[in-house]
């Protein structure tokens, strides 16, 4: 096998990894050339380390027999610069963080590591995972590699574009109210959200800890199911992760429709959603049906509620973890020379602007005289919206609707008026506030640019999503021409 | 919803953030627009519902052991401070304002 290995799935590239169709080697090579051709269009990576890849490479090779029995192996892999990498930068996209080299690995890098994951670097993040389209960077915007002038989706933007562009053969994101789904849906890519709790939070820089989740970006629903497997389960470092064992994911491949229910929420088509988008999600849901799924129509009453719920929870909850960014323990300093003084400067100079104005409302929501009115009051709106989610799913054994009302929008079109911004996550955030998993998978093209079709399950019923985003694929797989980005040259690709 | 200057730089002083003046214009008037939207939580009838604090169900209060286990050590858990001395922060004094 020659040439263009990174357009290989990870599963793919195991899988001719073990037949010795190629060397690792061979393998890191291709995916180290495509990123000197495309990262100056993409601008993916925060950090990128083809040293250490190489040097990784060497050890796995060197140990072989035994590593080779992890499907993950010696796949070239990106990690959202939110999530802890021992002694490689973590910046979060902030100022706030420059020159942080955490002392540790978060728990889902420490078990792709043990599983043989060979480490490309950092991507790109809206700045402490605040924002839709990974514009908030302190670092850049980065591009949607399929076309010019349009974001990649956010938080996670960097991540979905590297393994969109074929930079990384899958990615961590997190996703605390649609930024992996969203910049999977954006980049026609696989986003799967675990329920809250499959996966340890220990080493995700928190932003709004009741709602993070790590999630996974692939380039199919069988890559999401070895990543998934590979990271998920208890932790004893994240007292939020939950105890139940790991099922094997890939088990859930190919299995058959016949019987399924699958409840299309009546208040997710009621939104403004893009023709496009409209029209590839109904075609979606009729191949559902025709492949055995039986499919109805459900409701979500108080999905109207969710994202003011949402933004008042998340800010309320960022105020409060990011109050520990006070120019003491890590990242720059304001040289005052009182101490209330410096925090004030320090956090004046390296946070960002979304960041500020999540803070300062987080801080109103959560300050005397205003709690009950609002931060109590959307935890309450907050069991309303979970309610309405476990009575569908009592009917239905998961959900479909779009994952975006609109495909990849340009790229400063919604930069200056924050609510225009967080109106993009509303089909997104419900699932949040409820803790359940869901993915987003794609589902044809609308104008050139990918549509994603969200499945929302149940506690812990990733299989269920797994199997239904699965049989999707493989009865629609996209000609090589249509299936964008991995297919072009870098000068083709979508650039800022 | 109206919300005041005043108003935006004592929530400013309780998340120690300062803000230029153009800032706290920006932010009074943004604040304003953004709590204006979320007023709309005030339309449901939440009588009676109970907040939702954790969506795990059964997960409270979990422990470990109270055992000694290794910890980073001093010298790692300072290594990424802008000022240490001898396996401890630096911090400027702390003065009437702080």
């Amino acid at each position: 096998m020659a040439g263009k290995l990174y357009r290989l799935s990870a599963a793919d590239a195991s899988r001719a990894l073990r037949a010795g169709e190629f060397s690792l080697e061979e393998l890191l090579s291709s995916y180290l050339a495509r990123h000197e051709e495309v990262e100056p269009a993409t601008r993916a990576f925060i950090t990128h380390d083809a040293g250490r890849a190489r040097e990784r490479v060497r050890r796995l090779s060197a140990g072989w027999g035994e590593k080779a029995e992890k499907v993950l192996a010696g796949i070239p892999a990106a990690i959202k610069d939110n999530l802890c990498t021992r002694e490689v930068a973590t910046t979060c996209g902030s100022r706030m963080l420059t020159g942080f080299l955490p002392p540790y690995d978060a728990t889902v890098v420490e078990r792709l590591q043990a599983a043989g994951m060979v480490l490309l670097g950092k991507t790109n993040l809206d700045e402490f995972a605040m924002g839709s389209s990974t514009e908030t960077s302190a670092y850049g915007a980065t591009a949607n590699p399929w076309r010019r002038g349009r974001v990649p989706g956010g938080s996670s933007g960097g991540s979905a574009a590297a393994v969109a562009a074929g930079q990384a053969a899958y990615a961590l994101g997190s996703d605390t109210g649609g930024s992996v789904r969203q910049p999977a849906a954006f980049c026609g890519l696989v986003g799967l959200k675990p329920t809250y709790g499959r996966v340890s939070r220990y080493g995700l820089v928190a932003y709004a800890s009741s709602l993070d989740q790590v999630g996974t970006i692939t380039r199919t629903v069988e890559d999401s199911a070895l990543v998934l497997g590979a990271i998920a389960g208890h932790d004893p470092l994240d007292s939020t992760s939950v105890a139940a064992p790991v099922p094997d994911y890939r088990a859930a491949l190919g299995r058959r429709l016949d019987g399924l229910r699958l409840g299309v929420p009546r208040e997710y088509l009621a939104v403004a959603l893009e023709e496009g988008v409209r029209r590839r999600v109904e075609e979606a849901i009729s191949d559902l049906e025709r492949l055995g799924a039986q499919v109805g129509e459900c409701s979500l009453p108080h999905s109207e509620y969710a994202l003011s719920a949402y933004y008042i929870i998340a800010s309320a909850e960022a105020s409060s973890n990011l109050a520990r960014y006070d120019g003491i323990r890590h990242g720059p300093r304001a040289w005052e020379e009182e101490l209330g003084a410096m925090y004030r400067e320090t956090r004046r100079l390296a946070f960002g602007s979304e960041v500020k104005r999540r803070i300062m409302l987080g801080t109103y929501v959560l300050s005397a005289g205003y709690y009950d009115a609002y931060y109590l009051r959307a935890q309450k709106v907050r069991t309303l919206v979970k309610r309405d989610f476990s009575l569908a799913l009592e009917r239905f054994d998961a959900l479909v609707c779009p994952t975006s009302p609109t495909v990849a929008f340009g790229l400063g079109d919604r930069l200056d008026d924050p609510l225009t911004m967080y109106a993009v996550d509303v089909l997104t955030i419900p699932v949040n506030l409820a803790g359940l998993p869901a993915m987003s998978v794609p589902c044809g093209l609308w104008e050139g640019l990918p549509v994603g079709l969200q499945l929302i399950g149940r506690p812990l019923g990733e299989e269920t999503l797994i199997t239904v985003g699965h049989a999707l694929e493989q009865c629609r797989p996209l000609d090589p021409e249509r299936r964008g980005p991995l297919y072009r040259s870098g000068g083709e690709l979508g650039a800022i | 919803m109206s919300i005041t200057s005043e108003q935006t730089e004592h929530v400013a002083k309780l998340a120690r953030l300062a803000l230029a003046p153009e800032e706290i214009a920006l932010y009074t008037r943004q604040l304003a627009q953004i709590l204006a939207h979320m007023h709309v939580l005030s339309q449901v009838d939440v009588n009676g519902v109970e907040p939702t604090l954790h969506v795990i169900p059964d997960l409270a209060n979990v422990t470990r052991p109270d055992a000694s286990r290794p910890g980073l050590g001093a010298e790692l858990a300072v290594a990424n401070a802008p000022e240490q001395a001898d396996g401890y922060f630096r911090v400027p004094r702390m003065g009437k304002e702080g």
